[in-house]
């Protein structure tokens, strides 16, 4: 088992005010960017196979978002969903013994990368359908209403899926029903290769919100502290039964769609030009340079974390392979 | 003490009244299920009765519907959803077949989606191609999915309570042409097993196996042979998926002669895969004669009533379909 602290809300005003809420942050960036690097690494060098989508750049969204989050509360992913994973608290460990096919991975080496649930952490499930995982965020939120809970949904999606028949009747249901769902669209710039600025007419996806008559806020997706606020504004509103958000998260990856990508719908200086927004060293930098942390606090951190990813590496490697003798026997839960 | 005598739709309302009131995590949701009562009658007073949290109406939305159930599921309740015709389903078959069938096994075993997904089916009311199609292969084809098609009203309840109280999918096929019909259906909660075929005739002259209303077409159509002096065992499968073959290879070992009846397409359909069991097992060696299958054309339905009669198997046609299979032709 590898793990980061997990997120933390700040005792008030922003994340990186707060001790430790910023450090819990500061690992949770860390965390999803080692694990990616250490995965794309290993892809490279045929250590791993099948496909993945990294979330390299954008690991702001999914840490300021979680960090407005309780662990009883749930999410939804998506086929880019290591980030969304790591910071509701997944073990690292069993993440990357999925990647490497083994037994002990969370899907049991049946589902990999884009398919990675966590009961335990309240994550109901990436999604390799576009969309897919909406409609169940909705629904989830349904339950909690019918069950008077006061726990919320954030059903995480790309700027792709907004433009998906699900987006819209998910939306739609949980603004008639007033549900406690938090819809978190990480508008990335391009559906795989296809940008936004062809894939629809809206300026900000955020818009679209209006059509449900929600809120709709755009937001800065590689800060922590932007991407906290306007959550835990929406997720007060979900607990307190005013219904949901739509939130836009304006941000960028690094990498490719997945491994075949090979840039071709990109320029070089766009890239570029990301790279010096990047969420992870803005936020550290931030933080040493409010005093929050110090600059040698911050490399222990990182140390730390290259550690855990270490470790999560070592011990799943060690694993056994993922076993096709239960195949069969685990299509159907059995019936009492 | 008579028997009581209720129909299909309110022997499915029965079910859900009852698991609603024994179980809270119990809800319906789909259109105009509420104080409407349902497109065809079958949620009828339950929204009054449970009130519009639990008999939920919702837009005209059906992968939205679909997968809230989906979601609902996931986190400990057991959504009962109503699709208005099984057609519709197209619109939803993302969450049912890439999310409902595929979470418990793809996510590691974790996780379940306890859903019933309920939805009138089949032809004969003239509603044409787009309100008539018996779609039940597709689910039958996808694993994760158990299919059910109740055939009476004593099936339908025992059926549904079984779909509710399972931990995984259950499609429910129900007929629109036996919402009216009527049948002994006990008060008290019974469950009919989900993956047992039943015997519901025994004869020593030939086996049929059909499934929807085709059962009952097909039981009418073996009292019609006894009077000839044909006599016919009579199975309804009453589950697709998972199949139980047991009682039909037994009685093909006693008949020698097989006819499978749908009300679906030919190509391709449901009883094609009985056939293809048969013909795996120890049952071929019992056959005298060819495997027949007497199924829907392979057409869309049509809307004229001659037309829509001609395109899917009636009465006549399963009892010359049985006289022929037993001259051999």
């Amino acid at each position: 088992m590898a793990t980061i602290t997990p997120l933390l809300p700040p005792a008030a005003g922003k994340v990186s005010d707060d001790k430790a809420s910023a450090m819990a942050a500061l690992e949770s960036l860390l965390a999803i960017r080692f694990f990616e690097e250490a995965v794309d690494g290993m892809f490279a060098r045929g250590l791993m196979h099948g496909t993945m989508h990294l979330s390299i750049g954008q690991e702001a969204v999914a840490t300021g978002v979680c960090a407005a989050l309780r662990q009883t509360d749930f999410i939804t992913s998506t086929h880019r969903g290591h980030s969304h994973c790591i910071a509701k608290g997944a073990d690292l460990t069993r993440m990357m013994a999925e990647l490497l096919a083994k037994q002990t991975g969370y899907c049991r080496g049946r589902g990999g990368s884009m398919h990675i649930a966590d009961a335990k952490t309240g994550n109901l499930g990436a999604n390799g359908i576009v969309a897919g995982g909406i409609p169940i965020a909705a629904g989830a939120a349904l339950a909690q209403k019918l069950k008077k809970t006061d726990n919320v949904v954030v059903s995480f999606f790309g700027d792709g899926a907004t433009n998906e028949g699900a987006f819209h009747e998910a939306l739609n249901l949980a603004s008639v029903w007033d549900l406690p769902v938090i819809f978190v669209c990480e508008n990335n710039k391009y559906g795989m290769s296809f940008s936004t600025a062809k894939s629809m007419k809206v300026e900000k996806i955020s818009e679209r919100a209006a059509a449900y008559a929600m809120p709709g806020v755009t937001v800065d997706g590689n800060d922590v502290d932007a991407v906290y606020e306007v959550t835990k504004q929406a997720v007060d509103r979900a607990r307190a039964g005013k219904g949901p958000t739509l939130i836009e998260c304006e941000t960028y990856r690094h990498k490719g769609h997945s491994k075949s990508d090979k840039n071709l719908y990109r320029t070089k200086e766009e890239i570029d030009f990301w790279k010096t927004k990047d969420p992870v060293g803005k936020f550290e930098t931030l933080l040493i340079e409010k005093g929050i942390i110090s600059k040698e606090q911050a490399e222990q951190i990182t140390e730390n974390v290259r550690n855990e990813i270490r470790n999560a590496i070592t011990e799943a490697q060690s694993a056994p392979d993922s076993d096709p003798a239960e195949l069969l026997s685990s299509v159907f839960r059995a019936v009492n | 003490m008579s028997e009581r005598i209720i129909t299909y739709a309110e022997a499915i309302r029965e079910a859900i009244g009852q698991s609603m009131e024994s179980d809270p995590s119990v809800f319906m949701l789909g259109e105009d299920i509420g104080i409407y009562g349902g497109a065809f009658g079958v949620s009828g007073d339950l929204y009054h009765r449970f009130g519009e949290e639990r008999v939920r109406d919702t837009p005209i939305s059906e992968m939205g519907i679909v997968g809230a159930a989906v979601g609902a599921a996931l986190v400990g309740m057991k959504p009962i959803v109503e699709i208005q015709f099984s057609d519709f389903t197209a619109h939803a078959m993302d969450q049912i077949v890439n999310q409902a069938a595929k979470i418990h096994f793809m996510l590691g075993g974790e996780l379940s989606v306890p859903m019933v997904l309920r939805a009138p089916s089949g032809s004969g009311t003239g509603a044409a191609a787009q309100h008539s199609q018996s779609l039940e292969t597709w689910f039958a084809h996808v694993p994760g999915l158990k299919v059910v098609l109740p055939s009476s009203p004593m099936e339908a309840k025992g059926l549904l309570l079984s779909a509710i109280d399972d931990p995984n999918p259950v499609i429910v096929l129900e007929h629109k042409l036996l919402y009216k019909t009527s049948g002994h259906v006990p008060e008290e909660m019974y469950k009919t097993p989900i993956g047992v075929s039943k015997v519901l005739r025994e004869g020593k002259d030939l086996t049929i196996v059909a499934t929807g209303v085709m059962v009952s077409r097909s039981l009418e159509a073996a009292a019609q042979l006894s009077e000839m002096g044909i006599e016919a065992t009579v199975i309804d499968p009453r589950t697709l998926s998972p199949l139980d073959m047991g009682p039909i290879n037994d009685s093909i070992s006693q008949t020698g002669r097989v006819m499978l009846v749908q009300e679906a397409p030919k190509h391709v359909g449901f009883v094609s895969e009985i056939a293809a069991r048969i013909s795996e097992g120890p049952a071929i060696y019992s056959l005298t004669e060819p495997v027949k299958r007497l199924c829907g054309m392979d057409v869309p339905i049509p809307y004229a009533p001659q037309l829509e009669k001609a395109v899917v198997p009636q009465l006549p046609d399963i009892v010359a379909g049985a006289q022929e299979l037993m001259r051999g032709v």
